[in-house]
């Protein structure tokens, strides 16, 4: 699992790529905290999953957890490039009913 | 399903890592792509196979490692998937089975066994405290139209 942070404005894109599971979801933590921690001006989080090959609930509980960490500084996160699979996993854990889910970055962008 | 007429079996035996997790769902994928499953059904395979060994891992051996076991056997037109840890147990295995509901609340959403169920046509829990924990998934290949 990779993932490559870009910071524009008060918006973080996180662009994931790979597997996020019980192991990666914890190195995704690790990174994208010390990323907000480092940018008390971000709010809004935008992860691209385009590059995402398979997804659990473990990682799901990692991006829950930064979904949070947007609503508590007041703060909104759109998912990105979400293929049909990853998509019915999002349905079924409710997800997709707290984020917005858009087919491109740029779309994300003008939404949070 | 009668399981005694598997005419093929694997079994893996692994410690609690969770990086050991990747490739047992792996395996688990390629061993019942001997049958006509689609990608999508392999997916979910690999899914329910991911929720059951992390679940091994964080409950069954949370304060130490301990051996994984994963076994396959494959009939006629089905699958069945087991995942032993020899940890704790499951207090409740009704509550356990609730969706969200989770003993370990940190960034977990206790959806691990409703993945499960969702994504495979059978699910036996065996399990009490102090005598570890069985899961046993099958999954049914399903009739596909003459046409495709």
């Amino acid at each position: 699992m990779t993932v490559v942070q870009k910071v524009t404005g008060d918006t973080l894109v996180l662009r994931v790529r790979g597997e996020l599971d019980l192991h990666t979801a914890d190195e995704f933590r690790r990174v994208v905290d010390a990323e907000l921690d480092r940018r008390p001006r971000v709010r809004n989080i935008i992860v691209n999953m385009s590059g995402l090959d398979f997804i659990d609930s473990s990682g799901l509980g990692a991006i829950l957890g930064r979904v949070r960490r947007a609503q508590q500084r007041g703060g909104r996160t759109a998912l990105v490039g979400v293929s049909e699979r990853i998509g019915r996993i999002l349905e079924l854990s409710g997800l997709l009913g707290i984020v917005m889910v858009t087919d491109t970055e740029e779309q994300a962008k003008r939404l949070v | 399903m009668d399981i005694s007429k598997a005419r093929n079996s694997m079994e893996l035996r692994f410690p609690s890592k969770p990086e050991n997790v990747a490739f047992a769902r792996t395996v688990v994928a390629v061993f019942a792509s001997q049958l006509d499953f689609t990608l999508d059904e392999l997916d979910e395979l690999k899914v329910a196979t991911s929720e059951a060994v992390s679940n091994a891992v964080i409950h069954g051996y949370r304060d130490a490692e301990g051996d994984v076991r994963v076994e396959g056997r494959i009939g006629e037109d089905w699958v069945c998937i087991i995942v032993e840890d020899k940890g704790p147990g499951i207090q409740d295995v009704e509550l356990a089975c609730q969706p969200t509901y989770t003993t370990l609340p940190e960034e977990r959403m206790g959806l691990g066994l409703t993945f499960i169920k969702e994504y495979t046509d059978e699910l036996q829990i065996e399990s009490a405290p102090g005598k570890g924990t069985i899961l046993r998934m099958v999954k049914y290949l399903k009739p596909r139209d003459v046409s495709e």
